[in-house]
């Protein structure tokens, strides 16, 4: 080995001059024989941008430039045509399909038809049916999750003066939670060493999984609602208080010290705001006389001097008060800004879901986008009439379903607005904040309901 | 309090200790804080630096005066000119050289813009560590126009090495005097946007009134300098009491707060924004024709044996550079008055007795940069 090693180091020296020559000659000579190499190719010239002072090709846009004069700009322009064009396709396509509830009996009548004319029991079309609505119901807390993600994007970025996703699928990156969902999947299921195993891998499943069945007795529209529960209220209430163990589950089992801290912190939180957000609802039940979620819809119909909605909301004092405690609570038990604790990220390091990846994680912010858009098609169904028009003469204009969705969607940038504008609550003032203030004033709008109703009847 | 606390039912409670970085989205950098908690209390905290340590004073003994400048950007890689300046006054003491009138005043834009830059950094950060994202990209898009304005000036946006031995790199146009004037007309209603957004917003005051209190004499007496010594109430600001590149010809006010808390000094560095903009407006207006680099800096500067000292008011308080020529091309020893590091020791004595979440305030509120911290 020593000798092979030696012998090369005086000869390396010989040949380096020799092949250069005799490769130079070659090569020199070869150059005009070969005229199969493309010329390569010039590289653009830099133009010096003397407004800017720079060695940019095109002029960077400042602030001041946008700012000044919005309508000059083609992009400002042409985003306000984009955006009447998609709210007149959206009323189109309203108009065109009206009530989607109608087609429930014709629907409902044709399999029993079809099931008895076929010899099978009667249970099975009823169960037919029943999975379909089932599966319809599913895709609202889906579909709704991937859209106001995006949503969630475009808003926050355009209250950052940015742009937010513009590139997936095209138009202003509608596909991007898409990508990102199909990239969660394809990411690696890590389950850390010190973690308990099982609590780890449950605890997913048992936040989402009420977050979806609480969605059940949700009445969309007329004749809209998967199952018509009497108790509907009390159901919702008591599917979305399961979540909590999920969470604490979460904190416990992934063995970290930050996700324990969120998790203590949330099951504290989210146990102390059940009680205004539910006391806050009892004026409705009292108003309305019922605990189902399309009776209490349809007690709002009709029109205080043939103008002003009977809305919950519009009862002097009571509405008003329920409504922000309501939305108040509801914005802490979605874990979200001003009420992030259990999540915040700069303190905690994303708290209880600090240790999930992929789709473990994704299945917590689905929950947490299900659970907003709840809690947005629960304050729409108590307060703001569910899907009653706003003004007499717009009564019968556009389906019950689509002024419901008009409102959860402007609910939703409530809470999305809220998000982006406020910083985080300390524990012990978030606590202060429920027990002194929240759960006395929603005490209080009890009994004022209560000399409501009296008067009244 | 004690470790463990007798509880009913035979439980048994403990204490919790928790490491607060060095990767944490809140250290604003590779910090670690020791803490041990009792549920959300904290009893015991020990900040652990040295993660980012490389040497810079050392390296300096190794490279000629003007290489040094190249150093000194990288220490506060956030208020970059300050550092040059800094290294630059205490040079030019050494090798005695005059400085051009317009080159000081390029000087003392160059430093209250990259204040105003700095200022703003932490402005957004501040809000980021208490939950409030918004106000973060509010206020890059402002440092973005700063930077743009540094690109133009000297070509780098982060470590400037703009201001030189015996004057700056270059001289400025017309259109970058435009673009100045520009930015702090656009940046002057800013400053009121930032306020109605996060500054008087009832929950960051909330987070942030009364919390991780500094008294006067707590201040002084852990040798804080900067907005966290002016948050506690003692007016010193090293451009007012020891004027250096001709501060004294500006006017302006040294902002001082009154309880010393997390609001105040977050608050401080607000104001001290609307008076940077205040001496920079009067120093675009100051500014005459003439050269920008001073007679007499030779290529490789050998200073005469001796000693100097400068120190001028960085963004993070007082930045001090100690010189020691002996004659070489090179410093014989070079010592830096890191101000976050100096500031950073309080935070044993603060943190203790503080909710979790308060920890993250007042870390952020102290404003360190770890580039300086370790250097």
């Amino acid at each position: 080995m020593s000798e092979d090693a030696k012998d090369p180091k005086p000869e390396a020296p010989k040949p380096v001059p020799e092949t250069t020559t005799a490769a130079a000659a070659p090569a020199a000579a070869a150059k005009p024989a070969a005229p199969a190499k493309p010329a390569p190719k010039p590289l653009p010239t830099p133009v010096y941008n003397e407004a800017d002072g720079r060695l940019l090709k095109e002029r960077r846009l400042w602030p001041t430039d946008m700012w000044r004069d919005p309508w000059s700009q083609p992009r400002y322009r042409m985003a306000w045509v984009k955006l009447i064009v998609l709210v007149a396709v959206a009323l189109g396509a309203a108009l065109l399909l009206g009530e989607v509830g109608r087609f429930a009996v014709p629907v409902t009548s044709f399999l029993l038809e079809k099931g008895a004319a076929y010899g099978l029991p009667a249970w099975a079309p009823g169960l037919v049916w029943a999975l379909v609505k089932i599966v319809l119901v599913l895709h609202v807390p889906l579909l709704s999750a991937l859209v106001f993600v995006w949503w969630e994007r475009k808003i926050s970025a355009h209250m950052q003066s940015r742009l937010g996703p513009m590139y997936v699928g095209g138009f202003h990156g509608w596909l991007q939670t898409v990508a990102d969902g199909i990239k969660l999947l394809l990411k690696e299921n890590i389950t850390p060493t010190a973690a308990d195993t099982w609590v780890h891998r449950l605890a997913p499943a048992v936040v989402v999984a009420p977050a979806l069945l609480a969605f059940a007795p949700v009445s969309f529209g007329k004749d809209l609602s998967a199952a018509d529960l009497d108790v509907g209220l009390v159901y919702v209430f008591a599917m979305a208080g399961v979540s909590v163990v999920g969470i604490m589950m979460a904190g416990w089992g992934s063995g970290n010290k930050y996700s324990l801290l969120g998790g203590l912190r949330s099951a504290a939180q989210l146990v102390s705001y059940e009680l205004p957000r539910m006391f806050a609802v009892i004026p409705v039940i009292m108003f309305a006389e019922s605990l189902n979620l399309a009776d209490i819809g349809a007690a709002q119909g009709g029109y205080w001097f043939g103008v002003l909605p009977r809305w919950f909301i519009f009862y002097p004092v009571v509405g008003q008060l329920s409504f922000l405690i309501f939305l108040i609570a509801s914005v802490a038990e979605t874990n979200r800004i001003p009420f992030d604790l259990p999540e915040a990220e700069s303190e905690l390091v994303a708290g209880f879901h600090t240790e999930y990846s992929g789709m473990k994680f994704s299945l917590f912010f689905l929950a947490e986008y299900a659970y907003m858009t709840l809690a947005c098609c629960l304050a729409a169904a108590f307060f703001l009439g569910g899907g009653t028009a706003p003004l007499s003469f717009l009564d019968g204009f556009l389906p019950s379903w689509a002024w419901f969705l008009g409102k959860v969607l402007a609910l939703v940038f409530c809470f999305l607005w809220f998000r982006w504008t406020f910083p985080r609550f300390r524990v012990d003032r978030l606590m202060d904040f429920n027990w002194k203030f929240l759960l006395p004033w929603s005490f209080a709008n009890i009994a004022l309901a209560g000399l409501y109703v009296m008067v009244l009847s | 309090m004690s470790s463990t606390q007798p509880l009913p039912h035979g439980l048994k409670s403990d204490q919790l200790f928790v490491n607060l970085g060095p990767q944490h989205p809140s250290t604003h950098g590779v910090l670690r804080v020791g803490l041990t908690i009792e549920g959300e209390i904290v009893v015991k905290a020990v900040p652990d630096v040295g993660y980012l340590h490389r040497g810079t004073e050392k390296l300096a003994e190794l490279r000629g005066y003007p290489q040094c400048v190249v150093i000194s950007d990288r220490w506060d890689y956030l208020s970059a000119m300050n550092n040059n300046l800094m290294f630059c006054l205490a040079a030019e003491k050494l090798l005695k050289v005059e400085v051009p009138e317009r080159a000081q005043h390029l000087r003392v834009v160059m430093c209250e813009l990259n204040r105003i830059a700095s200022h703003l950094l932490f402005f957004g950060t501040y809000g980021i560590d208490l939950g409030a994202f918004t106000a973060f990209l509010h206020a890059f898009r402002e440092r973005e126009m700063v930077l743009d304005l540094f690109e133009m000036s000297c070509g780098a946006r982060l470590t400037y090495n703009y201001i030189r031995l015996g004057g700056v790199m270059k001289d400025v146009d017309a259109a970058w005097l435009a673009k100045c004037r520009e930015f702090i007309e656009f940046f002057k209603p800013r400053l009121k946007e930032y306020d109605d957004l996060l500054s008087f917003n009832p929950i960051f005051l909330d987070r942030t009134k009364g919390v991780g209190r500094i008294s006067a004499k707590q201040a002084v007496a852990w040798a804080l300098s900067g907005p966290n010594l002016r948050g506690s109430g003692v007016s010193y600001d090293a451009r007012k009491f020891e004027p250096y590149c001709g501060y004294e010809k500006y006017d302006f006010e040294v902002p001082v707060g009154k309880d010393g808390d997390c609001w105040d000094r977050y608050y401080c560095r607000v104001l001290e924004m609307h008076q940077s903009v205040r001496i920079i407006e009067a120093a675009l207006g100051m500014m005459a024709e003439g050269p920008v680099m001073g007679k007499g800096v030779a290529k490789v500067p050998k200073p005469p044996p001796g000693e100097a000292y400068a120190h001028v008011e960085g963004a993070r308080g007082d930045l001090g550079c100690h010189l020691v020529a002996d004659g070489n091309a090179s410093p014989y020893r070079m010592h830096i008055r890191a101000p976050s590091f100096i500031n950073l020791a309080i935070l044993q004595e603060m943190l203790v007795g503080e909710r979790m979440s308060d920890v993250i305030a007042i870390l952020g509120s102290i404003d360190i940069v770890l580039g300086e911290v370790d250097r």
